[in-house]
């Protein structure tokens, strides 16, 4: 049976934070009298999220994505509303929770600069309570899911940032947490770097029935990792379900672009009644709504006489783009 | 809390700490050198206050000496825990790798307060060590159990003064984001330990007794050697400690419900 494991319910989160006018005299006012004021940045939220789920928590800059995080893992304490992670309160953070999460940060590292990640492994270990026997097996075992090998016995601040994310990673699983949060987890990486990384994650998922939340602003790790989505816009919940609904949503047509034998079948086709968008000689650009899509093709390639035919995705990247600036999608 | 569990992790913080500074040879070279060299400076410093008269404060050289022996290991025990783990209490919380700190299963003062060490400051230890027994034997001091017993409460309770204070400053930094100059201003403050409080006005005195319990850190242990110590000092440098410990934890635990963490 699946399992609640994370229970967001009216969740809001204000901090201070201090205004200063631009000039001397405005930073000489600020430094006498500093103005604060309390912001709102999460404003009475509310979700769900199920054991083994991969969910993507989407959103600009400063919409308050990782506030929610911090907040589901205990590193800050909610203004109002509640919280339940794996049936305990996070910022209470008692031993046994901590021993289920596990966060991970892109632009963050825990790992000591001077010493080989090794180092660092045996550390966590003895912090998490494994003997050495079991430290090595799960060394070996997360290592070899990584792929990484001799990275870790070089000193970290030799090792390239994809290595040293892998062993970041390590460092951070060896506890073996059934919840995992990972605030832009692949920032900085190279395309393959982040491919293994995604590709481990999927398999860690698969393998451990671990529960994902994942904040990042490559449109592909959400793509490729989580079937759900929650989108965040100025601290609200703009959007929460399935991303493949959201992006029917988001773009309902289809652009294809259909090559003809002749330019004749061609003026024949722009008149037979679809959007075209364009016609150039023999080639033409027709609009279709993603629910026609196969019915409009069979119709087109039965009628005319058709050399090629090219189905443009509109991009990922554009499409989720709307949904950071817009307040909310009823889907 | 579970005391193997943390004797455990403490042995892979040496371990790690050790390995970390011994990859960088030349530097604890230095660190070695500068910490003679202090001592030497320390030792000609206070020669020269008493080169005219034979007493500053009601305290003869030999006996100031004490107190220079306290100050180093004092020093030498700031330099090896306190230096390298409690100014990175202000990394951390600028930067938000307190973060990392706050989700491990362990008591986060005990991991920011001991994670780090500093091996050259050993030295200053042995020299502090050195020099003291070097005071005992000029002193003609006589060493017996309670003699041991007290200096060993009161250069314990000295380190829990010392140690809180550092971590107080530090802990602020929850609020106030930089406190590097408080932190100077502390250990500015610590020189003055180096001298007999008897030596300083009726007014330093009382403010180094009561604001900054500077007094309490070599003075008393200094009277303990000295078999000039009385009970209630003691009891009051007991006291002190205990008193300053407990608040360093409660403000630790209190600071925390505001960490807002840094943004990413």
């Amino acid at each position: 049976m699946v399992q609640n494991i994370i229970d967001v319910r009216n969740l809001s989160k204000s901090f201070n934070v201090s205004s200063k006018e631009p000039g001397l005299k405005g930073t000489i006012k600020h430094f006498f009298r500093r103005q604060t004021k309390s912001l709102k940045i999460i404003k009475d939220i509310s979700f769900e999220i199920n054991e083994g789920e991969i969910v993507g928590f989407l959103g600009a800059n400063g919409a308050g994505k990782t506030t929610i995080l911090k907040m589901l893992c205990g590193l800050i304490y909610p203004s109002e509303g509640s919280i339940l992670v794996s049936g305990y309160l996070p910022f209470r953070r008692k031993e046994n929770f901590l021993k289920n999460i596990t966060l991970i940060m892109g632009q963050k590292q825990q790992l000591i600069w001077d010493l080989p990640p090794i180092e660092s492994f045996y550390l966590n270990a003895s912090i998490y309570g494994l003997d050495k026997f079991e430290a090595k097996k799960r060394i070996k075992k997360l290592s070899e899911m990584l792929e990484i090998d001799e990275e870790l016995f070089i000193p970290v601040r030799k090792l390239s940032l994809g290595q040293r994310m892998k062993s970041e990673l390590l460092a951070a699983l060896i506890h073996e947490p059934n919840i995992l949060f990972l605030d832009e987890p692949t920032l900085g990486l190279d395309i393959n770097a982040q491919r293994n990384l995604r590709k481990f994650l999927h398999k860690y998922n698969k393998d451990t029935n671990a529960t994902i939340c994942l904040t990042s602003h490559y449109m592909k790790d959400i793509t490729s990792l989580c079937k759900r989505v929650i989108c965040v816009h100025e601290g609200k919940i703009s959007y929460d379900g399935k991303l493949d609904l959201l992006l029917k949503k988001l773009s309902p047509v289809k652009e294809i672009l259909i090559v003809c034998r002749s330019e004749e079948d061609a003026i024949k086709l722009e008149k037979s009644g679809f959007t075209v968008k364009n016609k150039i000689k023999n080639e033409i650009t027709i609009k279709i709504e993603n629910n026609s899509i196969t019915s409009s093709l069979k119709t087109i390639l039965n009628t005319f006489d058709i050399e090629d035919l090219f189905i443009n995705e509109p991009p990922i990247d554009e499409v989720i783009g709307k949904v950071l600036i817009k307040k909310d999608y009823d889907i | 809390m579970n005391l193997r569990k943390y004797l455990k992790v403490y042995k892979k913080f040496i371990h790690t700490s050790l390995a970390s500074e011994l990859e960088y040879k030349t530097n604890i070279l230095v660190d070695l050198v500068t910490a003679i060299l202090s001592l030497i400076g320390s030792i000609f410093l206070l020669s020269i206050f008493f080169q005219n008269n034979g007493y500053i404060g009601g305290w003869e050289f030999e006996q100031a000496l004490i107190i220079q022996a306290i100050y180093t290991i004092l020093n030498g025990i700031t330099n090896t825990w306190f230096n390298p783990n409690l100014t990175e209490i202000v990394k951390h919380i600028r930067e938000g790798t307190l973060d990392f700190v706050l989700l491990k299963p362990i008591d986060s003062q005990f991991f920011i307060s001991l994670k780090k060490l500093n091996p050259s400051g050993f030295l200053e230890i042995m020299l502090g060590i050195l020099l003291l027994f070097f005071c005992i034997r000029i002193n003609q001091i006589n060493l017996n159990l309670s003699f041991l017993t007290l200096s060993l409460i009161t250069i314990s309770c000295s380190i829990c003064i010392l140690y809180s204070l550092w971590f107080f400053i530090s802990t602020s930094t929850i609020w106030f984001v930089k406190t590097w100059n408080a932190i100077e201003v502390l250990r500015s403050f610590l020189y003055i330990g180096r001298f007999p409080l008897n030596s300083f006005s009726l007014s330093l005195r009382i403010f180094f007794s009561i604001f900054i319990p500077i007094a309490f850190i070599t003075t008393i242990p200094s009277e303990v050697f000295l078999g000039d110590s009385q009970l209630w000092k003691i009891l009051l440098e007991v006291i002190v400690a205990t008193l300053f410990l407990i608040t360093s934890r409660k403000f630790w635990l209190f600071a925390l419900k505001f960490y807002s963490s840094a943004s990413s």
